[in-house]
């Protein structure tokens, strides 16, 4: 129950704040807006959609966090090898 | 007489002309038993026949399309496009066409006008002959405007064999350029969905690009076909069928524009199963995939040709698609039209 | 595609899996994704290659098509035989047999049946053919129920009388809950819905955590999403610790979408029970039209035969939903039933488990083995 995707807003409907264009890649499809009135988003924000409908706005930041968190990943995991290589038995943070 | 079918069906669908695994269970179940005399022999785009002692190929090829025009084409280009390319990557030149048309009653002159306009540039852009052709007009309410046939004959080019049962084991796969445009299109050019895209069908003569691909690469050729109806992933199940050896597909590799990766990932298509009338398929002997690559992307209108894959063992009369971390999945041939998901 | 790639790097990735690797050990983990979008995804990204043998992923009933009993869409078809009613639905419904039929074959013998992709196409629909009745035949989860209910509220302040919704949304949670009490569940976390998350936020499975002891985490959708969700449930198994996590914060909010609740509950309210196939009757699962709303109620507007249409007792549906079989161990699987000729509710939709499992794990390994016998 769960295709969604997300795409930016382009604009606004002038006549209808309900409706806006979003774009994914190139492609421009008319959503509606009415699930997101109480913080409607901007031209330039990013929205998950769902059978035409924006459901929630992407944020930015916790992407780009959780990117931050997957790229550390592998680093703390060589970093406590290494350590444990010195044979040292302390707990690493 | 008993009856020879094996098609167990007891009504025609939409999935039967789909070009899927429905089209084909009729095909071999209903046609072939009884126009075939080796009805199990491997089935291509074209048919060779031999008038005293020249072989040459014939095709046929029916076009129903809605609507008729559409950005970057029309329904009379693809007729006479589509025809072509049959014969091209059966290995031939099309020499000839004739053209049936069935049209429905209150059709303006004016459309039916353009579309021979169409047919006519097509022709001579593709080099080949319209010879005559017949037309037959239905009541107001059939034909969705107009159906166009076009039957071609062409003769074949030396130096090149099309039999899937040459395939072998570390033989590549060639794509022409990049899939999905010309399916993404019309179902935009339906006016459905409230979807723009810049999007323009595919539709091309890929005569000059086999040509092309012959005569540097000839003897490396094992097989060809145009993945129309169906997409790439029907071709490629047919050809692993026919040849009973595994297509194994580098997801990476293959060539998707974003607007139609975008459309797809709006409705919930896979690009594999979209329609193209411009691109073909060509499995290559390993020693001359180099060759036939470079062949292609030097050629007119071959920039986007990659090796998108190539022929292993396992998993045998399957493709297999790969992703860059390990991950896989079987491809299957379509069973009827794709649907678009939400879920 | 921006949100969508980054999360389908394949270094990343497999640093990922690697991480996943040392975290499993050698113990056996059984963890169930509850949502349809994760078992395509699962199959569509190879996922299960890069998961190490003893991380078991369970598919669960969050396929939507999957457990609509065949008795409902039988109901709706019926209701579209009058020449003029205009039978809407998504692509997912088009090829779901009734007991005569799918939509699609029913098109093919003259029924008017239309792919729509949003509810509002359906309204649409409605408002370019008034002299037709639009029927909506709904489906989905809370997802999709808020956008169902906009549209009502819309078609209602318009004064859209030519169209009506067929309601089959059900919500998740009675789901996860038949599962849990399942006597042969034997379940360590659950992988939780991405998307109908974004509606009701993560607060609804707290009971998971806290009274059952399971671990959840609600996911996205992109490989390193998933992975990196199990992640985060091997880390809660490890430690023994059972609580609720939130890896797709990017889109999920905690406290849910309040507008599509509201819209929830002004259109909705929750059927005593409903019949989910392959689970049986599940008290408060499902959704129909307000009394306000009945003029919008396909089944109030019309008759509907409401007839039960029980699946053959072979079919083992219902254990392979609630994870206690593999799909290649019911009796019917790759013999009667099929994707081509689908008998039980898993293999009608490409979602669903079995249908899943068929595609991807049973061709490759009947591939493999033919091969190995020639």
């Amino acid at each position: 129950m769960c295709l969604a995707i997300p795409g930016m807003i382009v604009e606004i409907s002038p006549e209808n704040r309900d409706s806006a264009l979003v774009d994914v890649v190139g492609v421009r499809r008319r959503i509606d807006l009415g699930l997101l009135l109480e913080d409607p988003p901007v031209p330039g924000d990013w929205v998950l959609i769902h059978v035409g409908f924006a459901m929630s706005k992407i944020s930015e930041a916790d992407a780009a966090d959780q990117m931050h968190t997957l790229r550390q990943l592998g680093e703390i995991d060589g970093a406590m090898q290494e350590v444990q290589g010195y044979g040292l038995e302390e707990e690493v943070q | 007489m008993g009856s020879r079918s094996r098609f167990r069906d007891p009504q025609i669908e939409m999935a039967h002309g789909a070009g899927g695994k429905a089209s084909r269970k009729l095909v071999e179940g209903l046609f072939a038993p009884y126009f075939f005399e080796n009805a199990g022999d491997p089935m291509g785009d074209a048919a060779p026949v031999d008038i005293s002692g020249t072989r040459v190929a014939i095709t046929a090829d029916s076009f129903v399309v809605k609507p008729l025009s559409f950005p970057g084409g029309s329904i009379g280009e693809l007729a006479v496009n589509g025809t072509v390319n049959d014969l091209a990557v059966s290995g031939a030149k099309a020499e000839a066409l004739v053209v049936t048309y069935i049209l429905e009653a209150g059709l303006p002159t004016s459309v039916l006008e353009a579309e021979v306009r169409a047919m006519a540039k097509a022709a001579r852009e593709a080099g080949v002959r319209i010879a005559g052709g017949d037309t037959k007009v239905v009541e107001h309410g059939k034909a969705d405007g107009m159906y166009i046939t076009t039957s071609g004959i062409g003769r074949y080019l030396p130096g090149v064999t099309i039999d899937p049962r040459s395939v072998r084991t570390g033989d590549k796969v060639i794509l022409s350029g990049p899939i999905g445009d010309h399916g993404i299109t019309i179902l935009l050019a339906r006016g459905d969905l409230d979807l723009e895209g810049d999007l323009s069908s595919d539709t091309r003569s890929v005569l000059p690009l086999v040509e092309a691909l012959v005569e540097a690469a000839g003897p490396g050729i094992r097989w060809m076909r145009d993945p129309t109806r169906g997409g790439v992933a029907t071709s490629l199940n047919e050809l692993a069928r026919d040849c009973r050896l595994g297509v194994i597909l580098a997801e990476d590799q293959i060539p998707v524009r974003d607007a139609v990766r975008g459309a797809c990932e709006l409705l919930g298509l896979d690009p594999l199963h979209i329609a193209n009338e411009g691109q073909f398929l060509a499995v290559v002997a390993p020693e001359y995939a180099d060759t036939a690559l470079n062949a292609l992307t030097m050629a007119p209108g071959g920039g986007g040709a990659q090796v998108i894959g190539e022929i292993r063992e396992q998993p045998a009369g399957s493709v297999l698609i790969t992703t860059l971390y390990g991950g896989s999945r079987i491809i299957d041939m379509l069973v009827g039209d794709p649907l678009p998901r939400i879920c | 595609m921006k949100y969508v790639d980054e999360f389908r790097e394949p270094r990343l990735i497999s640093k990922t899996a690697e991480e996943i690797r040392r975290l499993a050990g050698t113990r056996k983990f059984r963890m169930m994704e509850v949502c349809g979008g994760h078992t395509h995804a699962i199959y569509r990204f190879g996922l299960k290659d890069i998961l190490p043998e003893n991380v078991d992923l369970i598919h669960g009933p969050g396929c939507p098509v999957c457990v609509l009993p065949m008795g409902r869409v039988d109901d709706g078809l019926a209701i579209a035989q009058d020449p003029n009613v205009i039978f809407a639905a998504f692509g997912d419904m088009m090829r779901v047999p009734g007991t005569q039929g799918s939509p699609l074959e029913h098109k093919a013998r003259g029924m008017d049946v239309r792919i729509v992709y949003s509810p509002s196409d359906a309204l649409k629909l409605a408002r370019l053919n008034p002299d037709r009745h639009v029927m909506f035949f709904a489906i989905g989860f809370e997802t999709t129920a808020p956008s169902t209910a906009l549209t009502l509220m819309r078609a209602k302040a318009e004064g859209i009388r030519n169209f009506s919704v067929f309601c089959n949304h059900v919500t998740i949670i009675p789901a996860i809950r038949a599962i849990l009490d399942s006597p042969d569940m034997r379940l360590d976390a659950f992988i939780g819905p991405g998307h109908v998350s974004t509606v009701i936020g993560c607060r609804p499975y707290e009971w998971i955590a806290q009274n059952e002891g399971k671990p959840i985490v609600v996911s996205g959708f992109e490989p390193l999403d998933m992975l990196q969700s199990v992640v985060m449930l091997l880390r809660q198994l490890n430690k023994g610790e059972a609580k609720v996590e939130n890896q797709y914060k990017r889109v999920v909010p905690w406290e849910g979408n309040r507008a599509a609740l509201q819209a929830m509950a002004k259109v909705f309210q929750l059927r005593p029970y409903f019949e989910w196939r392959g689970l049986g009757f599940i008290s408060q699962s499902a959704l129909r039209l307000r009394d306000e709303y009945a003029e919008w109620d396909a089944e109030q507007r019309f008759q509907v035969p409401g007839i039960r249409v029980t699946d053959p007792k072979a079919a083992q549906c219902g254990e392979v939903l609630k994870g206690v079989l593999k799909p290649h161990q019911c009796k019917l699987f790759g013999r009667e039933c099929t994707p081509e000729h689908p008998v039980g509710a898993l293999m009608v939709s490409s979602e669903g488990s079995c249908a899943a499992y068929f595609n991807y794990e049973h061709r490759k390994a009947m591939a493999t083995s033919l091969s190995q016998i020639a």
